[in-house]
């Protein structure tokens, strides 16, 4: 490594990533966006001289990409947030019993807390089940060594391996040294051997066998690795720490022994044994769900864990010393000050209006929910920007289970007979993920649901990433825009309509004809998320209160520009995006368009 | 056992789309610049949509949680009048609060469900003993660019911190468009000037 690259950056756990990519001689990178994941794969697209990069259109289809690049040599990084591995599960299961050629790293981000996710599901489960290791990195810097080694790892003993990390990781920043790209020798490409690559029963067994023969030969190295180490301190306690955990408890116990560990699994037994043996007491600090506690005990180790540290939600140092206070483990002191400054908070915060995320000014989204504000239907709803339609005064969406569901629930509801019209939703992105073969489902097995498709043209939640209907791709080339509509027509459904979402009327009569229809129908809501565009739809409106009569119709649409402020409706200029669906909904013309363009630069 | 080492914390709050990612990047460059070792952590994904938004920093010797704990933070920044107060928790007992006077009316509010706080100004008067509130949307206004609203609150928020002058001009330059440099840097001084006027 030269010098000159020996400099430490601040860079997020997921440019981290990214950045260990690069340097690890990752050719291939493949993906779909995901909150805390997303970045990954944009931050690996900026070396793109270095890296084809692609976001494909779920994650199923991204680790089999990934899958047939290893297997031609290349190595690969695949990026999804954990509910996107359930989608990839499929893959990932046989992938294990195949192996890799090609380095090839599953970088998983979980979201603890679930501050952008529909639950905390705990990856390191699926390291289990698909008996495949796993890393999880504490900071940036772990990030990117963790990258290259799980590559090494993954060529060494021809696995897929997982990378872990946390919201806590992929977006906190933290100062990273940054190293030179690996040179690797050009692949030679696919080497026919079916006994290696074909698990049909006959060669599926063998592998079965080989499988467990990998993972005895990894415990060795497991215990011996880099990745996991004694910190020896004060002998009294033994905390056995792994992933950002360590991080809290290495705040709150600068004196203690800790066992850091970075490759969770297949756990290092002898390690922990070591370690153990060690000090008077263990504790097992962990993220969710006690693996690793579980682990220890099965070990014959006593332990403490998630009988103190708790399981719901994410941890910090605040939450872990109050849960260690009752342990007599600790920091009264701390814990007590915590407490005292909290209740004084609690008073400033007393009363003050909820600030929910909400679905922004001009949204294209909220003319769609808005209709749907006009009929007695059930709404089954989807992953999206639009799940925020669930939120009052719109409250619109009744129900969001996974992705694509919106269409699949709407068709179950009604062949179990529900008596109000159903009425799906899904987002383009959300569509082309796996919408596709939900509408095929309606329309094969006759169903006569309403699907409305709110396409914005890109996907908006995780920061307006392109997918198939975008006509470009990650790397910015133009390509093929895939229709929505013709999607529809080949399924099989009759009828298909489509509406500008800002044109309120001819979308309740769209909506309108489509629920009254004993037939199913499909809506495309086509409007370009704002946002995305940085192109507003309009110039700002403002309310004439000689007109205004006060009704508040116009607050039915939730719009964060329009308030209602001492008694009058106002229209707040900076956040107006013009869309004047307000326009549309007041029935005295009280909207019009403010004069005088705003005089920012 | 205790924290260990002097670690100085910053919260940044305000509403999604305000520009605090920036924020965060010009004050966590400036730390590192200045030699600490600094983590910081943000939020992304569905809260950016026009909710409550909070970014944490924080640089000494040696950090290791990128999470402030509550009651510890040197500074808290915040980009709207009453999210200051949602977040107060954060700060500690003597530490100091930059707020910008806008205000954003949550849909919770302008639906009817809920009111924003008439009395917001004396709420944060008695809630934080140091206080910078400061109209920081028409200092971008006079400075031609109310988008550097949030680098003048940075700019009252350094006369807290012990970082030089120079780290700050330096983290800017790294941080922003080079068209934007200057005035950026200038919205700075802006609002050091206001913050050193108040207390």
């Amino acid at each position: 490594m030269s010098q000159a690259l020996q400099t430490r950056s601040l860079l997020s756990g997921n440019e981290a990533i990214a950045r260990g990519a690069w340097e690890a001689g990752v050719t291939v990178a493949t993906g779909y966006p995901g909150t805390p994941s997303t970045e990954i794969l944009e931050f690996a697209s900026r070396y793109k001289e270095d890296i084809y990069c692609e976001w494909s259109p779920n994650e199923k289809v991204a680790l089999e990409v990934a899958a047939g690049a290893s297997l031609s040599g290349a190595r690969v990084i695949v990026t999804m947030k954990h509910v996107g591995l359930n989608v990839a599960a499929d893959p990932l299961m046989t992938l294990s019993y195949i192996g890799t050629v090609g380095g090839l790293v599953v970088c998983v981000a979980d979201d603890p807390g679930m501050h952008s996710s529909q639950n905390e599901q705990d990856t390191r489960h699926y390291a289990r089940l698909g008996k495949i290791p796993i890393l999880e990195p504490a900071d940036s810097g772990q990030a990117r060594d963790f990258i290259l080694l799980a590559m090494e790892i993954s060529e060494r003993y021809g696995t897929p391996v997982i990378l872990r990390s946390t919201t806590r990781v992929s977006h906190s920043s933290s100062a990273v040294t940054l190293g030179e790209r690996t040179a690797r020798a050009a692949s030679g490409g696919f080497v026919k051997d079916p006994a290696r690559f074909v698990p049909i029963p006959l060669y599926g067994r063998p592998m079965r066998t080989k499988v467990e023969e990998r993972l005895n030969a990894m415990k060795e190295e497991v215990s011996s690795s880099a990745a996991n180490v004694v910190e020896w301190g004060e002998r009294s306690l033994g905390i056995i720490a792994e992933g950002i955990a360590y991080q809290y408890v290495r705040e709150l116990a600068p004196q203690a022994s800790v066992l850091r560990i970075g490759w969770v699994w297949p756990f290092p037994d002898s390690l922990i044994r070591e370690f153990a043996a060690g000090v008077k007491k263990v504790l097992v600090v962990e993220e969710l769900d006690p693996i690793l506690e579980e682990h220890v005990r099965s070990l014959g180790i006593a332990c403490e864990g998630k009988s103190v540290v708790p399981a719901i939600g994410e941890l910090s140092s605040d939450r872990l010393a109050s849960a260690l206070g009752g342990n007599g483990n600790t920091p009264t002191a701390v814990r007590g000050q915590a407490a005292a400054v909290t209740k004084a908070a609690e008073a400033a915060a007393e009363g003050l209006p909820a600030r929910p995320p909400v679905l922004c000014p001009a949204c294209p989204h909220r003319g769609i929910f808005y209709a749907l504000g006009k009929f007695d239907v059930v709404v089954t709803g989807d992953i999206g920007c639009y799940s925020l339609g669930v939120f009052p005064p719109l409250r619109r969406i009744d129900t969001i289970l996974c992705m694509g569901a919106g269409i699949s629930m709407a068709h179950g509801m009604q062949k179990a007979g529900e008596k109000r019209k159903v009425v799906g939703i899904v987002g383009d992105s959300t569509f082309f993920h796996s919408g596709i073969t939900g509408l095929l489902d309606v329309a094969y097995n006759q169903g006569t649901s309403t699907i409305i498709v709110v396409d914005n043209r890109t996907t908006a939640m995780t920061g307006h990433q392109d997918h198939p209907g975008t006509g470009r791709t990650l790397l910015g080339e133009e390509t093929i825009t895939a229709s929505i509509e013709v999607f529809g027509r080949a399924c099989g459904i009759k009828n298909i309509a489509t509406v500008d979402p800002y044109d309120i009327k001819r979308t309740v009569e769209a909506i309108r004809t489509a629920v009254e229809s004993d037939e199913p129908w499909l809506i495309v809501a086509r409007s370009p998320c704002p946002l995305s565009m940085k192109k507003n739809p309009g110039e700002p409106r403002k309310v004439n209160q000689e007109l205004c009569r006060k009704c508040k119709l116009c607050l039915r649409l939730g719009c964060p520009a329009i308030e209602w402020v001492n008694d009058e409706i106002r229209v707040n200029e900076l956040l107006c995006g013009g869309c004047a669906m307000c326009e549309k909904t007041c029935k005295e013309g009280a909207f019009q368009a403010a004069s005088g363009a705003c005089n920012e630069s | 056992m205790s924290r260990e080492g002097p670690v100085t914390g910053i919260v940044l709050v305000g509403v999604g789309g305000q520009g605090i990612l920036l924020a965060t990047q010009i004050a966590a460059r400036a730390a590192l610049i200045a030699g600490y070792d600094v983590k910081t952590n943000e939020v992304h994904g569905m809260a950016q949509r026009g909710g409550s938004v909070v970014a944490q920093i924080r640089y000494g010797a040696r950090v290791y949680s990128p999470l402030v704990p509550d009651g510890s933070a040197a500074v808290i920044l915040s980009l709207e009048r009453i999210e200051a107060l949602r977040f107060a928790s954060y700060l500690a007992p003597e530490g100091l609060a930059v707020v910008s006077t806008q205000a954003i009316v949550p849909v919770t509010v302008s639906s009817g469900q809920a009111s924003y706080p008439a009395d917001a100004e004396e709420r944060l008067r008695a809630r934080f003993p140091r206080l910078v509130y400061v109209d920081a949307v028409s200092v971008g206004e006079r400075l031609c660019d109310t988008r550097v609203a949030n680098v003048v609150l940075l700019g009252a928020m350094s006369t807290a911190l012990f970082l030089p002058p120079e780290c700050w001009a330096e983290a800017i330059g790294q941080c922003v468009k080079p068209r934007f440099v200057d005035i950026n840097r200038r919205a700075f001084e802006e609002g050091k000037a206001l913050a050193a006027a108040v207390h």
